[in-house]
Parts: structure tokens; C-alpha cells; sequence
């Protein structure tokens, strides 16, 4: 291509690469910068009056004065960094067994198996445990049917439940990037860590971990966010205990009708999971364009 | 059985068996202590395979492994007193030059100043001084394959296993490296195993070399003995350039053979005393190209061996410059050695010249039985 070709090229391709990046921007735009905005937007805004709005920190100090608010919060933290490290620490052993003992058909075979259960909408997931685990329930009943109890017993409701139902319903998250990153490390490595004197210790902690450092990473973060997010499994599994903070959210919108203090709750949450996905990389020392990509 | 401790490495009797297939067959050998040692053999000859159960990656079906007057049989990769170097040498990217130096060493429990003193006296040996605080991802191809040898010989081992390291590198540096693994090998005494599908790094390189292929040795020599003794049709096709015929015995004198090519030429070959052959055999016969001398006139000295062909094609490379000639009566094309001397300078396609050698530069093997 000589240069007048290369110079008359560039205004379209230029065009180009802007229609293409058209849907990318728009979405990006109508549907996560101008929504968040809007909600940071209406958080600051106090009722003075019937249908009269002042700008002030009201919301926010709300959330603050009221213990159950707060409480709250850091539970649904809590909660959802302890079932991220929960997944990450029964996915990790599976992910190596599909990527690393496996070969051929039995790999692809148990992938799928894993994948499976993520073709049936969360709603279905949820209550194919509540099937399971409520005072009437399979577990319940086969427990009284062999003899082990004499009554019936719930399982429903309780802080377990919901890890249980958390760590289940994020698992898929982490599987997929552990299995595919753990699957591109050269087996030559691990042997090459055995050769040289390493133990199933040694090489876990020097070779696979840093080679699957940013697999890990990512999906950590992914796990993180939907299950701060969540909403069904914490209600459906937890019900009026399990105390998550989306459900503090729906109720301010919905039954409340507190847009204002439901708004200052949706940043809040932004923030405080904005804040830990942070601290996590920088505990990692992974930089997020790294562990994205 | 003996356990000779003069031999740092025998292997009795290997056997590894993949369901219905024999990857290593009933493989014994022994390798002297401080001698380099190859194994050469086409891609999936199973001699990776081998090298596997020599690291402890695999166990030998039956038959016994012995270092240094040791079983290994049950023995584990990470206690066994030998040291793999990968084909794509497996440099751990998330470690510096000195730390993957430094691993083997830390899991020997070895304190950390002495750690230190011999990462760098090892670095010092392969000419790396300073490259400790190194990446992997910043070192040439070169430099890589010494740290990766560096890696394995700093912990001492009693033989070092290394698996075609030389594949990934381009011919100039390959060239190169041949020397200085050679030299490597020499200056640190340690026993080199290596395996090639590449002939001439391991006629360069080694003191004794196997020949494998389908799972068996097919003879252990030094390279001199594989060039100009092979021992069957495989070696001498497999080691170094040859012409190869496939052929029929039509007579067999006192002294020689007389064989005939299925186009029709007629040779005349040494007798194989310990093969005996008879009238009828199907026989497989080789001549190097450099076995023959080829003159513009016609010598009156009598060879076993004398035709007339026609110059077909001047392959010019250098040193290596071959010609295609194609005989008289059978058109047989035959591949001879075109010595760079003024005599051939002028030399072209379709000129008359007679070649002739002598009956023990023909090579003759009974046909081997084809087991692909």
C-alpha cells in the first residue's frame, strides 16, 4: 500500500473502529455510569418537605446511627470474603484434578459436569436446595427414616445454609479460569520441580500457586461481587436471618419507598467492594489489567 | 547381577509396556562414570520414554534402574541423584535467574550464605557472572539453556538427563551450543545422558552412543564405530549419509559378495562373517557418498567396484557439495562427494566420469523386517 492509499484509509477506518466501539460506549454509559450517578445523585438528597429535596450527608449519616444498618453491612463482608475463600479453597483441588490428572474425554466430560448445573436459572438452583435441606425435606427425612434422629430437623435458615448456597452458586467462577490457567501450565514445570528435589509442598507453594496467581485473583474478585450482589440465595436460604445487605437495599426501594436511603446503601456497597477488590490486589500484587486479560 | 560402582548408570533388562504397545523393549546398558552418553533414535523410537524412567517420571514394566551401585526401583524423582534438563528447559518464569538456580538447593535445606556462594560459582562456570538478578524472560536462548543445565548441575548429581535441549535453538547457536555442552560436560566430570533424533549432535558430543529405535538398542558404540561399523541396516541408514539400495544376492564368492539392485546394478561387497547370507537373499546394501572416488578418465587400476555414470545434478553446498550421478546400465542414481579441488571445477550436468570403490566400502545388511 503506498502512502496516498494509507492517507485516504485512515478517516474511514477511523469511522470505523468509532461504530464499532458505538454499542461498547453506549452500554457502558446509559446503563453503568449514568445509572451510578444518578443513585450517587439521589443519595445525597434530603426530603425537607413533601416533593422539596436539599443536598446533604443525611443518608449516609443514617447508616451510620443506625446499628442494624451498619451491622449489616460488615456481615454481608464478612460473609462474602469467607465464602470466596471457601470456593477458591474446594474449587482449587478440582480445577487441578480436570486440568492437570485428567486426560481426553474424562476432562471434557467432567467440565461439563461442572458447568451443568449453571444451565438452571439460579431461582431453581436455590429451591432445588430448599427441596433438600427444609424441616420436611429429603435430608431431614432420611436422617429420621435411618434412625439418626427422632424428630425433624431444619436446615433451613441458618448461616451455614446460605455459605453453603453462596459458595455452591459461585463455584462455576472459579472453576472456569482456574481450570483453563492451570491447564496452560506445562506439566515440564511440576516435573521439572520434583526433578530438582521440591516436595508436593514445595512445588504447590513455588510453581503452580505463582503460575495460577492471577487465575486465582480474578476469580476471587468475580466470586466476591456476585455474592456482596446476591440476593436470592441469602433470602431464599437464609430467610428473615440472614441479615444481607441487598435485601436492606430492596427494602428502602421497594417497600419503604426511600429512594434517597436505598441510594445511599447502592453506593455504599459500590464502595466498600470497589475498596476490597483493592486491597485484594494489592495484597496479591496483581494489577487488574493483568488478572482481567 | 553386577553392580559394578565403576558404572554410574545400568539399566537391566528395561521393559515399559502402554497397553498393546512396547514403547522400551528389553533395554540393558551401562554408562561409565563421567562419560557423555546419547541416545539416538527417530521421534517415537521411546527414547523419552526411557529418559522418563531414568528421572522417575515413569516405571519401567519390568527390568531394573541402578545409580551408582543403587536401585531405584520405588524411588521417587525428587530422591533419586539425577537431574533433568527439559526439552523447553521448564525455567520457572516466576522466579530470577538465581532464585531458579537456587530452588533444587533450598529443598536440600542448605543455609542461605552458602546458597549465595554457590549460585554464583555455579554462574561463574557457565560464564553468566551478574545474570543472578536476571528474569528468565530477559536471557537469549543460549543463556537459558546454560541456566537450565546451571540449575541441575549446581546440586551435583550423579547423572545428568537431558532431553533434546537443543531442538528450540536456530542451527547457528545449535552449532555452537554442541561445543559448550561438550566442554560443560567435561569441565564439571558429571555424566551426561542426552537424547537426540539429531545425528550429528550426538556423534559430535558423546562418548559412547546408543541407536534406538522401536524400543530397542540397536548397537552401542562410539560414534567412530557407528559411522564406519554399523552393525545392521537401521545404524547404517539411520548414522550419517548414505547411498541405499534394496537388494538381491546373486552370487557369493570367496572373498565377496555379489549383489544386484532391483534396478539392475550390480555390486560387489565384502562378506558379513557373522551373517552368514546365501544365494537369494534380500539384502539392503549402503555406500557413503565420501566412500567414492570419482575421475574424469578411465583408470586402469582395477576396484572391486567400477562404473560410468553421468553427472545428473551438482548439489553445491560448500565443503558438502554432493553430486547425483546415474549409472550407465541400471540408471541407478547414486549420491557421491564432489571434493572442491580445481580437477571438478568445471565440471556439468550431463558429463561422462567413472567412480569406483572398493568392495568393503559396500555395506551389506540382511533386509530388516519392517515393524511400522
Amino acid at each position: 500500500m503506498n502512502m496516498t492509499a494509507k492517507a485516504n484509509s485512515r478517516t474511514p477506518i477511523k469511522l470505523g473502529l468509532f461504530l464499532l466501539l458505538c454499542p461498547i460506549l453506549l452500554w457502558l454509559f446509559l446503563l453503568v455510569i449514568l445509572p451510578q450517578l444518578t443513585m450517587l445523585n439521589i443519595s445525597m438528597q434530603e426530603r425537607v418537605a413533601p416533593r422539596v429535596y436539599e443536598y446533604s450527608f443525611s443518608n449516609f449519616i443514617e447508616f451510620f446511627k443506625e446499628p442494624l444498618y451498619w451491622n449489616t453491612f460488615l456481615r454481608t463482608a464478612i460473609m462474602s470474603i469467607i465464602a470466596t475463600i471457601l470456593t477458591l479453597i474446594i474449587a482449587f483441588p478440582i480445577s487441578y484434578y480436570i486440568a492437570k490428572m485428567l486426560r481426553g474425554r474424562a476432562k471434557g466430560l467432567l467440565f461439563v459436569l461442572c458447568l451443568i448445573p449453571f444451565w438452571v436459572s439460579e431461582l431453581v438452583r436455590t429451591y432445588g436446595w430448599m427441596i433438600l435441606l427444609r424441616e420436611s425435606g429429603v435430608l431431614s427425612s432420611f436422617l429420621q427414616y435411618i434412625g439418626l434422629v427422632d424428630g425433624p430437623i431444619e436446615f433451613l435458615y441458618t448461616d451455614a445454609t446460605i455459605m453453603l448456597g453462596l459458595v455452591y452458586s459461585s463455584m462455576l467462577f472459579m472453576v472456569v479460569p482456574l481450570t483453563s490457567t492451570l491447564d496452560s501450565l506445562d506439566d515440564s514445570y511440576i516435573e521439572a520441580g520434583y526433578d530438582l528435589g521440591g516436595n508436593g509442598f514445595s512445588v504447590f507453594w513455588q510453581i503452580v500457586v505463582p503460575h495460577a496467581k492471577p487465575a486465582i485473583v480474578s476469580g476471587c474478585i468475580v466470586v466476591f461481587m456476585l455474592t456482596l450482589g446476591n440476593y436470592l440465595t441469602p433470602i431464599l436460604l437464609g430467610g428473615k436471618s440472614s441479615l444481607w445487605f441487598t435485601e436492606q437495599i430492596f427494602t428502602q426501594f421497594i417497600t419503604r419507598f426511600n429512594w434517597q436511603q436505598g441510594s445511599a446503601f447502592g453506593v455504599l456497597l459500590l464502595s466498600i467492594s470497589s475498596l476490597i477488590v483493592w486491597l485484594g490486589l494489592k495484597l496479591s500484587r496483581q494489577s487488574f489489567s493483568k488478572v482481567m486479560s | 547381577m553386577l553392580n559394578n560402582v565403576e558404572f554410574d548408570l545400568q539399566c537391566n533388562n528395561i521393559i515399559r509396556q502402554f497397553d498393546d504397545f512396547t514403547a522400551v523393549d528389553d533395554v540393558s546398558f551401562a554408562i561409565k562414570k563421567g562419560s557423555f552418553f546419547s541416545i539416538l533414535g527417530p521421534s517415537g523410537c521411546g527414547k523419552t520414554t526411557l529418559l522418563r524412567m531414568l528421572a522417575g517420571f515413569d516405571d519401567p514394566t519390568s527390568g531394573e534402574i541402578i545409580i551408582k551401585g543403587k536401585s531405584m526401583t520405588g524411588v521417587a524423582p525428587n530422591k533419586r541423584p539425577v537431574n533433568m534438563v527439559f526439552q523447553h528447559l521448564a525455567l520457572f518464569p516466576n522466579m530470577n535467574v538465581a532464585e531458579n538456580i537456587a530452588y533444587g538447593l533450598h529443598r536440600q535445606g542448605i543455609n542461605k550464605v552458602e546458597i549465595k556462594h554457590k549460585v554464583e560459582q555455579v554462574l561463574a562456570r557457565v560464564n553468566l557472572t551478574g545474570s543472578g538478578k536476571k528474569q528468565i524472560a530477559q536471557l537469549s536462548g543460549g543463556q537459558k539453556q546454560r541456566i537450565a543445565i546451571a540449575r541441575c548441575l549446581v546440586l551435583n548429581p550423579d547423572v545428568l538427563l537431558l532431553d533434546e535441549p537443543l531442538g528450540a535453538l536456530d542451527l547457528k547457536l545449535r552449532e555452537h551450543m554442541k561445543v559448550e555442552l561438550k566442554k560443560l560436560q567435561q569441565e564439571f566430570e558429571t555424566t551426561f545422558i542426552y537424547i537426540t533424533h539429531d545425528q550429528s549432535e550426538a556423534l559430535v558430543m558423546s562418548d559412547q552412543v546408543a541407536v534406538m529405535n522401536h524400543g530397542k538398542f540397536h548397537q552401542v558404540g562410539d560414534p567412530q564405530e557407528l559411522y564406519y561399523q554399523p552393525d545392521d541396516a537401521f545404524v547404517a541408514g539411520f548414522v550419517g549419509d548414505s547411498n541405499k539400495w534394496s537388494a538381491k544376492v546373486i552370487d557369493v564368492l570367496p572373498e565377496t559378495l555379489k549383489v544386484k539392485t532391483t534396478t539392475g546394478l550390480i555390486l560387489y561387497s565384502n562378506l558379513i562373517v557373522d551373517k552368514p547370507l546365501i544365494i537369494g537373499s534380500e539384502v539392503e546394501i549402503f555406500i557413503r557418498p565420501e566412500a567414492v572416488h570419482i575421475s574424469q578418465t578411465t583408470s586402469t587400476t582395477l576396484q572391486d567396484n567400477q562404473l560410468n555414470v553421468k553427472v545428473n545434478n551438482i548439489l553445491f553446498d560448500g565443503a558438502n557439495s554432493q553430486l547425483l550421478v546415474e549409472e550407465r546400465n541400471s540408471n541407478e542414481e547414486i549420491k557421491v562427494k564432489l571434493p572442491q579441488t580445481a580437477q571438478f571445477m568445471h565440471l556439468k550436468k550431463g558429463d561422462w566420469l567413472q567412480i569406483s570403490f572398493p568392495a568393503d566400502q559396500v555395506k551389506t545388511f540382511p533386509k530388516l523386517k519392517q515393524t511400522s
